[in-house]
């Protein structure tokens, strides 16, 4: 018996050694792989900042790989006087601002609605939105309807093209359901506490989480969309920065001071460093406000992920 | 997406005339977003009828003659047909097949960092790309991996991957992996978001008893945290293959070149190529014939795995 229990101890000890050298392994591939991870996520984004103040002769001969070289600011003082980029610029801030407004004022009053454990009808009211996420009209009927509506080339379908997203509505409802206690509007109400009344004084106070969240997501969202400004508009002076960008980086049009990709030579190398500098501008805002949000939208896909 | 009962409702049903009268503040708040949605997205659907309808500019969507199936035959029968469709397939399954586990692995691997500050260095870095917006990610692609002097092509053909005269954004066999490739570089730190969550819920305890058994950290992995991922995989796995022939038109159509096309051509540009052509007319119907017929399809998928779904694993979407 006692031979046998050592022999277990024996064995044991030879298994924890042969576990600790695979530990070892496992940690050691760990290790090497988030940094290989980091690597690949960080060199092309850190590539293009230092394209864009390096000599871009140099940058078209691959000398420039991992630190900038004959450092130049051409780029950003071509931008700073290109007044197409300062229109997009404003056009896209009013979308962002205004849109995201707009957004929340409809969502957020929505959601609450939906989540009304008395609210007799909501469960059909939700499928009526849901459906939208799953079928739509198409991109022709979409765009006939909003021509009926006498909204083609205004500033105004941008603002409301995606008035209300489904699956925000979603989350927001979900929120609102498990975080606010039904028992305090049900006390409320018998104070003669109305839906308007509880909403605005007690749900949105409660709410700041999801409403950062949903700020948040419906601002990017405005942020990147070119597709709506692509197919519904086509005036200059009302679109947004990323149909801006659109034609500078990827339609090559000449650039104000006439550094396009036509005259060759010098000016061609002077419009690269320029389409550096243009991806920089127009990213940074948001790597800005990045590291103060990020919080909020890992919560939100926390929201997110308990469905509704 | 059924709701939750929070509370039973009263059997006694007290006619529309006293639910609107209870409820009308409700419904003053939702009606902003019943209206949009009517308008923006119900009234297309009406409109759809359009693909059954020769178009007709004098007499708008709803007047045009009736011409049954004509342009669906017509697109069934057109080459661009099977182009299209090949396209859309197998850019989406290689999205699913290369992109979909991309996630799953980072999410492990960050779980698995001890250094508590690496780790939080790693995610904000990981997440970043999501915020880079298309058109700035496409003219990425465009200068990084240029014919000549793109940084990461000259890294690839000096490695061997590709060969020495290849045009990675020209030539065509290789839209799918630039595309896919790009895509993974995007959204596998956000998409990961959800795995690390569903990680993080694992019990300490578990890690303890497998370790005293003599489990090795590869085996802790395969047996206590793939198992506690596989609901959200099942999950995010239906709705993937619910939009299988939804391949985002934003980054395909931006990436899209005369030299590419043959490879890039998918249903969501054709549509689009069909409504805005560079010459000629406008083809109104048979563009929306063609997007009532993805609709249709990814419907049905939707419907069959997540019937699938609940079958294998009890849990669906709907």
């Amino acid at each position: 018996m006692a031979n046998k229990n050592e022999m277990t101890v024996v064995n044991n000890k030879y298994r924890i050694k042969e576990r600790d050298l695979s530990d070892r392994i496992f940690h050691i591939s760990v290790l090497v792989l988030s940094i290989l991870c980091f690597i690949v996520i960080l060199y092309p984004l850190w590539f293009v900042v230092i394209a864009s103040i390096s000599n871009s002769d140099m940058v078209n001969r691959g000398e420039v790989v991992f630190w900038p070289k004959d450092i130049r600011f051409y780029g950003f003082q071509q931008i700073f006087q290109d007044a197409r980029i300062l229109t997009g610029y404003k056009n896209t801030l009013i979308y962002v601002v205004g849109g995201t407004l707009l957004n929340m004022i409809v969502t957020m009053p929505a959601a609450y609605a939906l989540s009304r454990p008395d609210f007799k009808a909501r469960n059909k009211v939700m499928l009526y939105f849901v459906f939208t996420m799953y079928f739509s009209g198409g991109l022709v009927p979409t765009y006939m309807q909003i021509n009926n509506l006498g909204l083609i080339n205004t500033p105004w379908i941008l603002l409301v093209m995606v008035l209300i997203n489904t699956y925000n509505l979603i989350i927001a409802r979900t929120f609102i359901q498990n975080t606010i206690p039904n028992d305090l509007y049900e006390s409320a109400s018998l104070d003669g506490c109305s839906h308007f009344r509880f909403f605005w004084s007690i749900v949105l106070p409660l709410s700041k989480a999801i409403i950062s969240v949903e700020m948040l997501y419906y601002a990017v969202f405005h942020w990147n969309d070119y597709f709506n400004a692509l197919i519904y508009t086509s005036n200059n002076d009302i679109q947004p920065l990323q149909m801006v960008l659109r034609r500078i980086l990827l339609q090559n049009e000449a650039f104000a001071n006439g550094n396009g990709g036509v005259q060759g030579g010098y000016a061609q190398s002077s419009a690269d460093q320029v389409k550096y500098a243009v991806i920089i501008v127009s990213t940074v805002p948001i790597l800005c406000v990045y590291p103060f949000i990020q919080k909020y939208f890992e919560k939100g896909v926390m929201i997110g992920a308990v469905k509704g | 997406m059924t709701a939750v009962h929070l509370s039973k409702r009263k059997k006694t049903s007290r006619g529309i005339g006293y639910d609107l009268k209870k409820d009308w503040q409700l419904w003053i708040m939702l009606l902003p977003a019943i209206v949009y949605i009517f308008l923006f997205c119900y009234m297309p659907m009406y409109g759809a009828q359009l693909a059954f309808r020769k178009y007709d500019f004098t007499k708008g969507i709803y007047g045009g003659d009736w011409v049954g199936f004509k342009y669906f035959t017509d697109y069934f029968n057109s080459a661009m047909f099977s182009t299209t469709l090949r396209n859309t397939f197998v850019i989406s399954l290689c999205s699913i097949v290369f992109g979909f586990p991309a996630p799953i692995v980072l999410a492990i691997i960050i779980n698995q960092i001890k250094n508590s500050k690496w780790k939080r260095t790693l995610q904000t870095t990981v997440y970043i790309p999501y915020f880079i917006s298309v058109v700035v990610l496409v003219s990425m692609l465009n200068v990084l991996f240029a014919k000549s002097g793109g940084v990461l092509s000259d890294f690839l053909k000096t490695i061997g991957i590709v060969p020495q005269n290849a045009n990675l954004l020209g030539q065509k066999q290789y839209f799918v992996w630039m595309y896919v490739g790009s895509g993974i570089w995007q959204s596998m730190g956000w998409n990961s978001i959800i795995y690390i969550a569903a990680l993080s819920s694992v019990d300490v305890q578990l890690y303890d008893a497998a370790k005293i058994d003599g489990a090795n950290a590869w085996q802790r992995v395969i047996h206590i945290e793939f198992p506690v991922l596989v609901p959200t995989i099942m999950i995010l796995l239906i709705m993937n293959m619910g939009s299988i022939l939804n391949v985002g038109f934003d980054k395909v159509f931006l990436m899209q070149n005369t030299l590419n096309k043959q490879n890039s051509e998918v249903i969501s540009t054709y549509v689009y190529h069909l409504m805005a052509p560079t010459t000629g007319a406008p083809q109104f119907s048979l563009a929306t014939a063609v997007g009532l017929f993805t609709n249709v399809v990814n419907f049905a998928f939707l419907i069959v795995t997540n019937y699938i779904s609940k079958r294998v694993t009890g849990s669906g979407l709907m």
